[in-house]
């Protein structure tokens, strides 16, 4: 052999040496450096999921009436694998089904895209779902259509009927409480996304609590989805089952709100509302009553028994899915907003409610409860005076009596002199919003609903740093002037503001400390902060954190967790100063400016205050306080009408409407069997087992089997022998009997 | 046919004395290199089973069909490589014209009406009683047996083929090639080439008609790809092998299954018959062109790379004999063998990593199929023949 040829024998020796070490080099890579990756996309190919959606837990109130539970309704399914199994794609089916569904094909079309995949819909047209899943393309269908698509299956390959569990409210005694309750919307992609490794994972076809009671204790209500696991090939074709898990119920959830009291709390609001647009009980005066809000709160637990918001919706245009247009109603700025809570997210001046957190400022700041103060028609101070409500004047009084009618001016000589001394220490007290804070003031009270406020409670730190941001705008405006207001007086008015504003904002001026002092000025509370600040006042001086959960009870009816009542704090306040507010409120219903509500001939001992908060340019935000019995107080009831005048006027009555309720009031007797509460107390225990039940939760999901072929048209009651038997129904919905 | 015994031997030994006299063939066989090949056969024959029990099984046939089938080729294939290991060394040479004219009166049969398509690939001639052959095949022993016998043939002094050798070399090779890319089969067609481009090398042809070749044939494929003359799918599988992501559920599917495959056995496998995605039919072909992702996915990197370990042991061996072969004869076929084998091996596995465009190529000694076991055999012989007669 020549050198030439060994030569090229030995560079073919390199060559395929080197050729099967890439292919070595290759294998590694792919098999141990990126197997992970791979073992992934393994799984991923043989492992579908069909998800059995599990039955939501029922809403209950303290007595065991269910305020949300589910009905069963009818509703066409498209199975898209059989779909893409038709020779035209199942155009032909979907054009007659859309036919009898009185749809368009383009509509069933669009709903069984998948989300995500070119030319899909935004959810919830698209299917969120397992393609491996009958898709809903139709709910609540009639027993004929859903009985004429079943009549002839072989017209409808891949169309199934199908039972379903909807949220259903069956207002006890009326009442919705459709704030508390909140609604459930279909889950996203992201949720989908971050719930996966979680100990409660989401399926694209789930349904999830969008707001209220149903968001915060979603978790527990929803339940676990039953899942099968099925091994599938290449083809898609299903080759066995690997695992199934049944579906788990959702539990009950417990409420403490009481139906009926909610149901009077509600229609009382209503009333009052109604009542001030026509002119209320005092005043010849029309308001404009736009809002308002009641809570009724168990003083000894920080529990809500009642609480309603106005305007409100119907929690029913949720159900099944909302849409475009009634979701416009909800929100366009002529709807008034319905679905905000005012109980929890209205945030308004507290006006003389307030009254109270300033006595135990004062006390604070070494004023005498037992001395006697000016009660002038109008205080002077630094180089303004600010006049009494109405100018009236009563000569030198106590702090209670001032309280009792509500004296403007006593409050405003405590906050002016208390923010003097503040002046001339080196590091201001600043009692009264210091104590407003403690009494639970501009911060939330983190009561288990969303979206609620917290208020405002603005101290110099506070001004100072809201200046720091905002002097430029100040000072710009202060040279500049405001040359695009018409008016020149106003517009001269603004500027000497901003150039006010530009020098000195940052200062807490006399007059802040005289507004902060009756409740007025930048200070901002919601109804629940002021239910809860004189439940505290009624028990003593413990803040409870607000719940409207008692209970979490497994649909066997055992209690999986119990919610105590939880404490808070305490009021900056001594055992005695307490007591005196306790006999300043229970003067005003008795003599003060509550004694046109209730008066001494009332049979219940109510403890109240009245507020009537200024708002520029609008009418007066009308509060009434209260909680009775008060020598031995169950319950806090507020009523806040915005723009609805006086406290008493308006609101008053209202509040009284619910204690008539509460105690069985009737004239000026008491009959505890006309309260609305069984024996005139709130239930201690949790409600009986009988209240809960097991829901049959395959019947969620379980196919209507088709009856007897008939000969004859088969009249609409055909359809009973289809359905599981009547009591399945009712059990589904979780009712006892 | 005609034993010859390249060495002497003396009747009044027992058989057995025969066998392990120092002279004896079974002595001078290379040991290593027939048990890679039997190794190679082993795992194959566990690898086809496992691809195809699965299948049979859902198509409710006999799972073992395959395995049956497999084993049947081996002993065939065992006997035909014993065959030719034994062949009269000299008596090659003159067996190689008729070697050559049967391989490609049997791709013009192909061409004719006798012929059949599977798998889109105009390659099979149909037999009686339900079998099948791929003249193709053969046409690679044809070659390493016929082109080595032109150009062997050179006066003492000449340390290069004269031009005349090397265009009837090209002559003599075109007629193959062509038939087989007409099927048309662009993988085996490649492999023909690779082994012309190979032998002409090893036989001392200038470095600048080589390159020509190579140059030659890299056109050559890219006309064959721009007239036409593959088929479509062909044509896409280039383009998925430049861009995988182009269309992962056509013909960049394959690629992607067969590397989730591979990637998802790991450093141990899924172990033999557990493979989701052989068992899931994920894989196409896996018994013959992608028998290579069931080692992957069942084995894992420890079996994969044994057989990729096992064939650098068959080339190496391989290679070695080339370079101890008597005679220039000896050198180009086993030459020739090694780039048959190197470029299919390389191919086949590649394609299965993604780092090769998917063309039909079995993958040799693992993949199920008759011919090409046949074929790979026989080349085994070849390189036992040759190693049997060399100098040392």
């Amino acid at each position: 052999m020549s050198d030439r040829s060994r030569l090229r024998l030995v560079v073919l020796q390199v060559l395929v040496f080197s050729l099967l070490v890439t292919l070595l080099g290759r294998l590694w890579f792919l098999q141990v450096a990126a197997g992970q990756q791979y073992r992934t996309a393994a799984q991923n190919n043989v492992v579908r999921e069909v998800v059995t959606p599990p039955v939501r837990g029922l809403i209950l109130d303290d007595q065991g009436r269910q305020l949300v539970n589910n009905r069963t309704t009818l509703v066409v399914t498209v199975d898209r694998s059989t779909m893409d199994k038709q020779k035209d794609g199942g155009v032909a089916v979907l054009t007659k089904l859309a036919k009898v569904l009185h749809t368009t094909y383009a509509d069933l079309h669009d709903r069984i895209q998948l989300c995500g995949t070119p030319g899909a819909k935004k959810p919830p047209i698209c299917w969120n779902g397992s393609p491996f899943q009958p898709i809903p393309v139709a709910k609540d269908v009639t027993a004929e259509v859903a009985l004429s698509i079943m009549e002839r299956r072989e017209d409808y390959p891949g169309v199934s009927t199908d039972l379903e569990a909807l949220r259903d409210y069956p207002e006890p005694d009326s009442a919705t409480a459709a704030h508390l309750l909140g609604y459930l919307g279909p889950v996203d992609t992201q949720e989908v996304a971050d719930s996966k490794g979680s100990s409660s994972p989401l399926y694209g076809s789930e349904q999830v609590g969008r707001d209220g009671l149903e968001a915060v204790y979603d978790e527990q209500l929803r339940g676990t989805p039953g899942v099968k696991q099925l091994a599938v090939d290449f083809g898609g074709n299903v080759t066995g089952t690997l695992g199934e898990t049944p579906a788990v119920p959702g539990n009950y959830l417990v409420t403490s709100i009481d139906a009926k009291v909610q149901a009077v709390a509600e229609q009382a609001l209503k009333d009052r509302i109604m009542a001030a647009r026509q002119g209320n009980t005092f005043e010849r005066k029309k308001f404009a009553a736009d809002s308002g809000a009641v809570v009724v709160m168990d003083v000894n637990t920080g529990r809500i028994v009642a609480m309603a918001s106005y305007p409100t919706y119907d929690p029913n245009v949720w159900v099944g899915g909302i849409s475009y247009k009634e979701y416009a109603a909800l929100t366009s700025p002529t709807s008034g907003y319905p679905l905000v809570s005012r109980a929890i997210a209205g945030q308004f001046a507290p006006a003389s409610t307030f009254k109270v957190v300033s006595t135990m400022a004062a006390v604070q700041e070494d004023f005498s409860l037992n001395a006697t103060y000016p009660c002038t028609s109008s205080y002077a101070f630094a180089n303004t005076s600010k006049r009494n409500y109405e100018s009236e004047a009563y000569g030198p009084i106590t702090i209670a009596r001032a309280i009792e009618v509500s004296c403007n001016t006593v409050f405003y000589r405590l906050g002016y002199e208390t923010w003097l001394k503040d002046e001339a220490r080196t590091k201001p007290k600043e009692s009264f919003v210091m104590d407003a804070r403690a009494a639970g003031y501009g911060s939330k009270t983190g009561i288990d609903l969303p979206g609620e406020m917290p208020g405002l409670v603005v101290s110099r730190a506070d001004r100072k740093a809201s200046w720091e941001q905002n002097k430029a705008i100040y000072c710009s405006r202060a040279k500049t002037g405001y040359p695009e207001v018409k008016n020149q007086a106003q517009a001269a008015y603004l500027k000497a503001i901003a150039v006010e504003n530009c020098v000195d904002g940052w200062m807490y001026r006399g007059g802040d400390a005289v507004n902060v002092a009756i409740g007025q000025g930048d200070t901002l509370v919601t109804p629940l902060q002021v239910a809860r600040l004189y439940s505290a006042i009624a028990n003593g001086g413990t803040l409870y954190t607000p719940e409207v959960a008692k209970a979490i009870v497994s649909p066997e009816g055992k209690v999986v967790q119990e919610i105590k009542p939880k404490v808070a704090g305490r009021l900056p306040a001594s055992a005695s100063t307490i007591a005196y507010l306790q006999q300043a409120l229970r003067g005003v219903a008795l003599r003060g400016t509550g004694s046109g509500v209730f008066g001494p001939s009332y049979p219940i001992a109510v403890a109240a205050k009245t507020g009537s908060g200024t708002v520029a340019g609008k009418d007066d935000t009308s509060w009434f306080v209260s909680y009775a019995p008060a020598d031995k107080p169950k319950y806090a009831v507020v009523m806040m009408v915005s723009q609805g005048g006086t406290g008493a006027g308006t609101s008053g009555p209202g509040v009284k409407t619910i204690y008539d309720a509460l105690f069985g009031v009737k004239g000026n007797t008491v009959d505890a069997n006309a309260s609305i509460l069984p024996g005139g107390v709130l239930p201690s225990a949790l409600p009986p087992a009988s209240a809960y039940g097991q829901p049959v939760a395959a019947a969620a999901t379980a196919s209507l089997t088709m009856p007897a072929a008939p000969t004859t048209p088969t009249p609409v009651t055909g359809l009973a022998m289809a359905l599981p038997p009547a009591q399945d129904l009712r059990r589904l919905s979780g009712g006892g009997p | 046919m005609t034993l010859g015994y390249p060495v002497s031997y003396s009747r009044s030994r027992s058989l057995a004395a025969r066998a392990v006299a120092r002279d004896s063939v079974l002595r001078r066989l290379d040991w290593a290199l027939a048990l890679a090949v039997l190794m190679l056969l082993a795992i194959g024959t566990a690898l086809v089973w496992s691809a195809t029990r699965q299948r049979e099984l859902d198509a409710g046939g006999d799972p073992q069909a395959f395995l049956k089938k497999h084993l049947l080729n081996i002993v065939i294939g065992v006997t035909l490589a014993a065959v030719t290991t034994l062949l009269d060394y000299r008596m090659l040479r003159a067996y190689a014209p008729f070697v050559y004219v049967f391989s490609v009166l049997g791709l013009l049969a192909v061409l004719s009406p006798l012929g059949s398509t599977i798998n889109g690939s105009h390659s099979w001639i149909q037999l009686p009683g339900g079998f099948s052959t791929q003249p193709s095949e053969f046409a690679k022993v044809a070659l390493c047996v016929a082109l080595p016998m032109i150009l062997a043939e050179r006066r003492d002094a000449e340390t290069e083929p004269r031009l005349s050798d090397v265009a009837l070399t090209l002559g003599v090779a075109a007629v193959p090639v062509g038939l087989v890319l007409l099927q048309p089969d662009l993988g085996t067609t490649v492999v023909l080439g690779f082994i012309i481009i190979g032998i002409l090398a090893v036989a001392g042809t200038p470095t600048k008609w080589i390159a020509g070749l190579l140059a030659l044939g890299s056109v050559g494929v890219f006309v064959a790809i721009k007239l036409g003359v593959l088929a479509t799918y062909q044509v896409n599988r280039f383009a998925a092998f430049a861009n995988p992501k182009l269309d992962p559920q056509g013909a960049g599917y394959n690629v992607n299954q067969a590397k989730i495959a591979i990637g998802s056995g790991g450093l141990l496998g899924k172990g033999l018959f557990h493979g989701s995605q052989t068992n899931g039919k994920f894989v196409p072909e896996q018994q013959t062109d992608f028998i290579f992702t069931v080692a992957g996915e069942e084995l894992g990197f420890v079996g994969a790379a044994a057989i990729v370990v096992l064939l650098l042991v068959v080339l190496w061996r391989a290679i070695r004999i080339a370079m101890l072969a008597e005679d220039l004869f000896g050198v180009l076929m086993a030459t020739g063998i090694v780039c048959w084998f190197t470029f299919q091996a390389f191919e086949n596995i590649g394609m299965t990593l993604g780092i090769m465009p998917v063309t039909g190529v079995p993958l040799p000694f693992v993949s199920y199929g008759g011919s090409s076991m046949f074929a790979n055999l026989m080349a085994v012989g070849l390189l036992q023949n040759v190693h049997v007669r060399r100098y040392a």
